[in-house]
């Protein structure tokens, strides 16, 4: 085949065309494949609910995370989940389908100037009450994101941490358990104040025994995702703060 | 290897030792330092560079002859680009917790310069047999010396290998650490694996010296 590859209209149409082949390939896969993928984001959701509230496969030793199986999850979430509460700034709502909601896209409608709404999830294992908090902040790289599950004292009963891409073996590590693990049983209340919790390089508490000093050990080498994960902690809780304290007053 | 001839073999042999992508080369520097904290990310990263850049140049070599010289880095751009995303969607639809210990490397893939240098200097200019191979043995070669580098930043950073304590627990104070061991933390920062690169670097040419510069 004796084309000129060096003609400026041979360089054209071959542009043209490895786009259009290039574009109709990946929009036919992503299109074929996006009912599978975000059947995918629905289940782990569930799954990262659950895990907070300590609904998990997790063992006795400080080992890997372990979620509820993705073909129990959706039937579990069901059970342990009482009430998903919509809190839109006055008024609260119950929906079915709070958990999809997109709090990127809140975050957005907030800064445009419409008042957000916030996912509350209420549930209940061994006839104790958890409130569950979704959150997003940004780490190093990317976004970050978790749940955290409080009593009605307002304290952590547990978390779960994820990220889009933060640095492998460093910042990467806020979702292992040896990190997860230390919030719970600190309490986000410091005086009355939603002080939040603070992700800490100088606490000097490695072994996390104290659970009064509203702080965990931080992870070494990853100062810009934990402070990531303490300003997503502490801005959150003031966004939930008025409807925390109406359950903290009631109790 | 008597399936393949003595320069096909070498197409693969070659990249492990004497002409290394990152001690010979130094390419694919960027992450090499940016994912070696840990074993498990190492190898994680070698398997998918070793995917997307054997497929990458037998594309690259089948679409040769065709490529407008004016447009060759974009295409091998879109190429790469291309095979990464397929990747990464078909694994968050079929395996969605793979995908996700993945999908922080799917950038970094992309944009790293081993692949880009393979097309450029080999797949346009060989046929698809041997740019398979060549490709194939240049992410070999940047993966051993990324699992070289994590095996040493996870061992004596966080004393760990693949997540299990070797070494004891620096909390509980057993094993080596009963004797005052102490992870070096430093070990969990970019600039050691610089250091690490550097000191294979010197073993290498200290044992071959055939590959030290002439000034």
């Amino acid at each position: 085949m004796a084309v000129n590859t060096e003609k400026n209209s041979y360089t054209v149409i071959f542009a043209t065309v490895m786009v259009v082949i290039v574009g109709s390939v990946l929009a036919f896969l992503a299109s074929s494949l996006s009912g599978k993928i975000s059947e995918n984001e629905r289940l782990e959701k569930q799954q990262n609910i659950l895990y907070a509230m300590g609904v998990n496969e997790n063992g006795d030793d400080e080992g890997s995370v372990n979620f509820i199986s993705t073909s129990e999850v959706a039937a579990e979430f069901d059970k342990y989940i009482k009430e998903q509460l919509v809190i839109q700034g006055d008024d609260i709502t119950k929906d079915d389908k709070a958990y999809l909601i997109d709090l990127k896209k809140e975050e957005s409608l907030a800064k445009a100037g419409e008042v957000r709404r916030l996912p509350l999830f209420v549930g209940e294992k061994d006839g104790k009450e958890y409130y569950i908090i979704p959150m997003r902040g940004k780490g190093l790289w990317d976004a970050i994101w978790g749940f955290m599950s409080l009593d009605a004292n307002m304290v952590v009963q547990g978390v779960f941490f994820d990220h889009a891409g933060e640095t492998p073996g460093l910042g990467a590590n806020i979702n292992q358990r040896y990190f997860m693990d230390d919030f719970i049983g600190e309490s986000v209340l410091d005086n009355g104040r939603y002080a939040g919790i603070e992700v800490a390089k100088g606490n000097n508490d490695p072994t996390n025994e104290r659970k009064d000093d509203n702080a965990v050990d931080a992870l070494a080498g990853s100062t810009i995702t934990g402070n990531g994960v303490t300003a997503m902690i502490r801005e959150t809780l003031n966004l939930y703060k008025p409807y925390l304290e109406t359950i903290r007053v009631k109790k | 290897m008597a399936l393949l001839s003595k320069k096909d073999a070498n197409l693969i042999l070659d990249p492990l030792s004497d002409n290394n992508p990152i001690t010979i080369q130094v390419l694919g520097i960027c992450s090499a330092l940016a994912i070696t904290a840990e074993l498990k990310a190492s190898i994680v990263m070698s398997v998918s560079v070793l995917f997307v850049m054997g497929m990458g140049n037998v594309v690259i070599s089948l679409m040769r002859n065709i490529i407008p010289s004016k447009i060759r880095i974009i295409v091998q751009l879109v190429v790469v680009a291309t095979l990464v995303i397929i990747v990464d969607q078909v694994l968050k639809a079929f395996a969605y917790e793979l995908s996700k210990t993945l999908s922080v490397f799917v950038g970094l893939i992309i944009t790293n310069c081993i692949i880009m240098g393979r097309f450029e200097a080999f797949a346009l200019a060989n046929g698809t047999w041997r740019s398979f191979l060549d490709g194939i043995g240049n992410a070999a070669g940047y993966g051993i010396i990324l699992v070289i580098i994590g095996f040493f930043r996870e061992l004596l950073g966080s004393g760990t290998l693949l997540g299990y304590k070797v070494l004891g627990d620096p909390i509980a104070k057993t094993g080596l650490y009963a004797i005052g061991y102490e992870n070096n933390g430093f070990m969990l920062l970019s600039p050691m694996a610089l250091i690490v690169v550097g000191l294979i670097i010197w073993v290498q040419r200290s044992r071959n010296k055939d590959l030290i510069e002439e000034n």
